[in-house]
C-alpha cells in the first residue's frame, strides 16, 4: 500500500537552534498514529512543517505520492490536510457559522465576479457550504451558536468548532496538535471517544500530537517518539512504553514517577 | 423576506438617484448644501474603500490618498488633455473608470509587499508610497508640478457621485458576503490560521487592494471634476489621515458606519469652518479622543440590517449537487 | 540648497564639503530618530507625533533664546545658548511625557493601530495649534554662534558645523552609555524585551516609560536647537518633513536599535545632500528618500542594524 504521507529525512533550525533532526516518517490510508514527546520535542515544527507554515530547508514531504514540500499552506490544506492548533486558533469576531464555512475555503466554485453579481452559482455553492457546516454543527452541537461570534464559546466548544472547521474540508488527514490540552480526565475520555468516531465516520487518517502518554496509547497505532528533535524510537503503543529512551525522556535519568516533562517554550502555532 | 429586502434595498437606490438628479435641477436646494452633499458623497466612497483595508482585512494602510491622487491626475488629464471637449461629458464615467484602474494598478504595488510584511511595517510602505506618489507629481511638470493642474470641466454631479456610492456599495456588500469577504476577515482575525484553513491569503490581499484602490481612484476622479483643480498637496499624508479618522470614527468593519463617518466629519468640518485655523484642531483631537474612548468607531463590526443579507440556515434554496461519500452528513 | 557654487573646485573637495555637509544635516535627523527609536524599542509603538514634538522643541529653542536675548543683562552668547537649550529640553521633556500620559498610556493595552493613529492625531494637532497660536508666517532664528568661516585644505567649515557635529556626536555617546551601562538602560531593554514580566521584578515601568518620552524628546528639542541655528527659518509644519526623514533614518538603520538611528540619520543627511547633485533638482530628494525606505522594508524589513523580529507562529 501507498503511504498517504511521506516525511523523509526532515530537519529544521531556528537560527543556530536545531529544532528537528531527520525525521522519517510514513502513515498509511486508516491509520491513527502518535507523535509524542516531552514538551519542546519539535512536535509542531513538524505540523508546521506538514502543511507549510514554515519553508522547508532539508527533507521532503509527499502527499499521496506527491512531492507537497515546498507549497504554500492554503494549497496543502485544499489538498486535504487539515489541522487543528494546540492553542485554538478560531477567527473570533467572526460568527461560528462563518468559522466552519472558512474550513471549506479552498473547495469553492465561484469566482469574484459571480459573487459580486450575485449569481445563480454563487447562491447555490454558499447554500451547500451552509448545508454542510450546519451539518457539522448539528453533529459537535453547536447548532444553537451559529450566529454568536465564536469568542463568545467556552473553550471545550471552542474546541469543537475548529474540529468542524477542519473537517468541512473532507480532508484525508488531520493534524491534531494535542487536542487534550487543558482537559480533565473524564474530557479526555470523551475526547478519545469522539477521535475514534471521527475517524470512522468520516474515513479519516490521523496524525496527533500528544505530550501526555495515557491518552496515545489508548488511541494510537503507532508511535513516534521525538525528544530534542531527535527521534528515539517508533513502534506500537506497548513496544514504546518499555522502551528505556522513551522512559528516560519522560521520566528523566532517576525516575520521577507521574511527572510531566519540563517545559521550554516551544513555538507554538 | 429577502425579496422585501432587496425590493427595498433596489426601491431605495432608485429613488435617491432620481433625488439627486432632480434637486439639483429643481433649484429646490441651494448650490452650497447640493456642494457639502457631493463632498460627503466622495467621502463615502473613499472611506468605504479604506475600510476595506484597515477595517475588513485588518492591515493597515495609512496611504490611501495616494491611490485617490493617481485616479484624480489620470481622469483629469484624460479630460483636459486627451478627449476632446465634446466628449468629456458623455465619456465622464469611462473616464472615472480609468482614474479607477490607474489607482488599482497602483494598489498592486501595495499589495505585493503586504505579501511578507503586516503591521507596522505595511503602514510605513503604505506611507511611503504616498509620499511617492506626491513626490512624483511635484515632479513631473507637465503635470504642472508643486502649483498643480486645473483646467477640468465640472462634470461631477450629485447624480454622479450618488451613483458611484450606491455602486460602491453593493460591490462592498457583495463582497464581504461572500467566501471572499469572510477569507478577508479572516486575515484581521489571523492571518497564519486563515492560510491553515485553506484561505489563499495572497489572493484575497491583491483582490482587495485592487477594489480598494479603484475605488479610491474613482473617488479622486470625482473630486478633481468638482474642485476643478488638483495639486500633489491635496493627495498628501493629510488627505490620508482624513480617511483614516472617518473609518475609525464610522466603525470599522462596517459599510453603514463607513457611511456614517463621512457624513460626520464632513459635515462637522464645514459648521467648524467659522473656527478658521481652530477647526484642524477639533480633527486630531476627535481623532485621539475616539482612540482612547471608542477605538472602534461608533458602528464597529456592527451593520444595519438594511445592508446585512438573512442569516444564512440550513436546507431551503436549491441543495446543491449530491454529498460524496465522505460527506459530514453521514456521521449522524 | 548646498554645494551648487562648488562646481569650480576639484572633485575631491567638492566631495569632501558634501560629506561635510551631510555629516552636519545627518546629525540633526541622528538626533531625532532617536527619539523614534528610543520609543519604538521600548513600547514597539511608532510615534509619529515625534517630527513636531522636535517642532515645538525648535520653537522652545527660539523662546529661550528671544527671551534671553532681550533681558537688558548684555549676557554671553554662550549662556544665552545653554540657556535656551536647557529651557527648551526641559519643557520639550514634559510635553513629550504629557504626551505620552494623556494619550498613549491608555492606549497601551489597545491593539496597536489604535496607538499609531492616535500619535498621528497627536502630531496633526501640535502642527495645528502652533499654526493657530503663531500663524503661518515663518520666525527666523537669532544667530548665537559666531559666523566665521575656517578654510582649511580647500574645505570650508563654520563653528556651528563643529559645534553641531560635536554635539550630536556627544548626545548619542552619552545615551549608547545610558542604554548600555546604567540602571535604567536595563530597565529600558527589559520592558521591550518582556513587558508583562518586567514589573514583578520591581522595575517602575511606567516611570522608565516617562523617562524615555522625556529623554527622547529633549534630545529632538537639542536637535531643533541646532537646527534653528543651521538653517534659521521656522514654520509650523518644519516638523513634518524633518520628522518624516528622521523617522526613515530611523527604520533605514534599523528600528529599535541607538546605533542604527546614528547611522540612519548619516545616510539620510547624505540622501539630502547628493540627491541635487546627481538628480536635475532638489525637490527629488523626498523621492529618493522614501524609495531608499521602500526598498529597503522589502528587502531587509529590519533595517541595517536591526535584529529581525519574528512574527509569532
Amino acid at each position: 500500500m501507498q503511504p498517504i504521507l511521506e516525511v523523509t529525512h526532515l530537519s529544521h533550525s531556528f537560527g543556530g537552534l536545531k529544532a528537528l533532526t531527520d525525521l522519517s516518517l510514513e502513515i498509511f490510508p486508516g491509520e491513527l498514529v502518535g507523535l509524542i514527546g516531552p514538551n519542546g520535542a519539535g512536535k509542531t515544527t513538524v505540523f508546521n512543517l506538514i502543511t507549510g507554515v514554515f519553508r522547508i530547508s532539508q527533507g521532503r514531504i509527499f502527499f499521496r505520492s506527491e512531492n507537497i514540500s515546498d507549497w504554500r499552506s492554503h494549497r496543502i490544506t485544499a489538498a486535504g490536510i487539515a489541522r487543528t492548533f494546540q492553542n485554538i486558533r478560531l477567527f473570533k469576531e467572526l460568527s461560528v457559522l462563518d468559522n466552519v464555512r472558512l474550513g471549506a475555503f479552498g473547495q469553492h466554485r465561484y469566482s469574484l465576479l459571480d459573487a459580486l453579481r450575485r449569481s445563480r452559482r454563487f447562491t447555490a455553492a454558499e447554500q451547500q457550504v451552509t448545508n454542510q457546516a450546519f451539518a457539522l454543527l448539528e453533529r459537535f452541537n453547536l447548532t444553537h451558536y451559529a450566529h454568536t461570534p465564536a469568542r463568545h464559546l467556552a473553550y471545550g466548544e471552542q474546541r469543537r468548532i475548529e474540529m468542524a472547521r477542519a473537517l468541512i474540508s473532507r480532508p484525508q488527514l488531520l493534524l491534531l496538535d494535542e487536542p487534550a490540552a487543558g482537559m480533565n480526565q473524564s474530557e479526555i475520555e470523551d475526547l478519545i471517544q469522539r477521535v475514534r468516531q471521527i475517524q470512522q465516520d468520516f474515513d479519516l487518517t490521523i496524525l496527533l500530537i500528544e505530550h501526555q502518554m495515557r491518552v496515545v496509547v489508548n488511541l494510537c497505532q503507532r508511535l513516534t517518539v521525538l525528544d530534542f528533535g531527535q527521534t528515539i524510537a517508533s513502534g506500537t503503543p506497548q513496544e514504546i512504553q518499555r522502551h528505556p529512551k522513551v522512559l528516560e525522556a519522560y521520566l528523566g535519568k532517576d525516575g520521577g514517577l507521574g511527572q510531566e516533562a519540563p517545559e521550554p517554550a516551544e513555538e507554538t502555532p | 423576506m429577502l425579496r422585501q429586502k432587496g425590493f427595498l434595498i433596489w426601491s431605495g437606490a432608485a429613488l435617491i438617484l432620481a433625488l439627486a438628479w432632480g434637486l439639483p435641477a429643481s433649484g429646490a436646494l441651494n448650490p452650497y448644501v447640493i456642494q457639502i452633499l457631493m463632498y460627503v458623497g466622495i467621502n463615502m466612497i473613499l472611506t468605504l474603500s479604506l475600510n476595506l483595508v484597515n477595517g475588513y482585512m485588518g492591515e493597515f494602510s495609512v496611504g490611501h490618498a495616494g491611490f485617490m491622487g493617481i485616479g484624480a491626475y489620470v481622469a483629469s488629464v484624460l479630460t483636459v488633455a486627451v478627449l476632446p471637449p465634446a466628449w468629456a461629458a458623455p465619456a465622464f464615467p469611462a473616464v472615472l473608470v480609468c482614474g479607477g484602474a490607474a489607482a488599482a494598478l497602483a494598489g498592486l504595488l501595495v499589495a505585493y509587499p503586504s505579501f511578507r510584511t503586516r503591521g507596522d511595517y505595511l503602514a510605513i510602505v503604505t506611507l511611503a508610497f504616498n509620499m511617492i506618489v506626491k513626490s512624483v507629481l511635484e515632479n513631473i511638470s507637465w503635470l504642472g508640478g508643486p502649483r498643480g493642474y486645473l483646467g477640468m470641466p465640472r462634470l461631477t454631479t450629485l447624480f454622479w457621485v450618488a451613483a458611484w456610492v450606491i455602486l460602491t456599495l453593493l460591490v462592498l456588500r457583495n463582497l464581504v458576503y461572500s467566501n471572499f469577504g469572510r477569507g478577508i476577515t479572516a486575515i484581521r482575525e489571523d492571518e497564519v490560521a486563515a492560510n491553515l484553513t485553506s484561505v489563499d491569503t495572497r489572493r484575497l490581499k491583491l483582490y482587495a487592494f485592487l477594489i480598494s484602490a479603484f475605488f479610491a481612484g474613482v473617488a479622486g476622479g470625482l473630486y478633481a471634476h468638482l474642485l476643478q483643480f488638483i495639486n500633489p498637496r491635496s493627495f498628501s499624508i493629510l488627505k490620508s489621515t482624513d480617511m483614516l479618522v472617518m473609518v475609525y470614527l464610522g466603525g470599522v468593519g462596517s459599510l453603514t458606519g463607513s457611511l456614517l463617518g463621512a457624513t460626520i466629519f464632513t459635515v462637522l468640518l464645514e459648521l467648524l469652518r467659522p473656527l478658521g485655523i481652530w477647526r484642524w484642531v477639533v480633527g486630531p483631537l476627535m481623532l485621539v479622543l475616539l482612540m482612547i474612548y471608542r477605538p472602534q468607531g461608533v458602528m464597529g463590526f456592527k451593520e444595519a440590517r438594511l445592508f446585512k443579507p438573512k442569516l444564512p440556515t440550513p436546507g431551503g434554496g436549491s441543495p446543491g449537487p449530491p454529498a460524496p461519500a465522505a460527506s459530514p452528513l453521514r456521521g449522524q | 540648497m548646498p554645494a551648487v557654487h562648488l562646481w569650480g573646485k576639484n572633485m575631491f573637495q567638492l566631495l569632501a564639503q558634501n560629506v561635510l555637509n551631510a555629516l552636519q544635516l545627518g546629525s540633526v535627523y541622528a538626533l531625532i530618530a532617536l527619539g523614534y527609536t528610543m520609543v519604538y524599542g521600548i513600547l514597539t509603538m511608532i510615534n509619529f507625533a515625534h517630527g513636531d514634538i522636535f517642532m515645538v522643541g525648535t520653537y522652545l529653542s527660539l523662546a529661550g533664546a528671544v527671551f534671553l536675548l532681550g533681558l537688558p543683562l548684555k549676557l554671553p552668547l554662550v549662556v544665552v545658548f545653554l540657556g535656551a537649550m536647557t529651557f527648551s529640553m526641559l519643557l520639550t521633556a514634559l510635553l513629550g511625557v504629557s504626551i505620552e500620559r494623556l494619550a498613549y498610556r491608555p492606549l497601551r493595552s489597545a491593539p496597536r493601530v489604535s496607538a499609531v493613529i492616535t500619535a498621528l492625531g497627536v502630531g496633526l494637532f501640535l502642527e495645528n495649534i502652533t499654526l493657530g497660536i503663531l500663524g503661518p508666517q515663518p520666525l527666523h532664528f537669532p544667530d548665537l554662534i559666531p559666523l566665521t568661516r575656517w578654510e582649511v585644505a580647500g574645505l570650508t567649515f563654520t563653528p556651528l558645523q563643529v559645534l553641531i557635529i560635536v554635539m550630536a556626536a556627544g548626545l548619542m555617546i552619552l545615551l549608547d552609555l545610558l542604554v548600555r551601562r546604567t540602571l535604567l538602560g536595563m530597565a529600558m531593554r527589559a520592558i521591550a524585551y518582556n513587558r508583562p514580566i518586567v514589573p514583578l521584578m520591581g522595575v517602575p515601568v511606567d516611570h522608565v516609560i516617562s523617562l524615555t518620552f522625556a529623554i527622547g524628546s529633549a534630545i529632538a528639542a537639542a536637535g531643533g536647537l541646532l537646527y534653528g541655528l543651521a538653517y534659521p527659518v521656522l514654520d509650523p509644519l518644519m516638523g513634518v518633513r524633518i520628522g518624516w526623514w528622521a523617522f526613515i533614518a530611523a527604520v533605514v538603520g534599523g528600528i529599535g536599535n541607538i546605533r542604527g538611528a546614528m547611522l540612519g540619520g548619516f545616510i539620510l543627511g547624505a540622501v539630502e545632500v547628493f540627491t541635487p547633485l546627481v538628480l536635475p533638482s532638489s525637490t527629488y530628494r523626498d523621492f529618493v528618500a522614501f524609495s531608499l525606505l521602500l526598498v529597503l522594508l522589502i528587502f531587509k524589513p529590519t533595517g541595517i542594524l536591526g535584529r529581525p523580529v519574528f512574527e509569532r507562529v
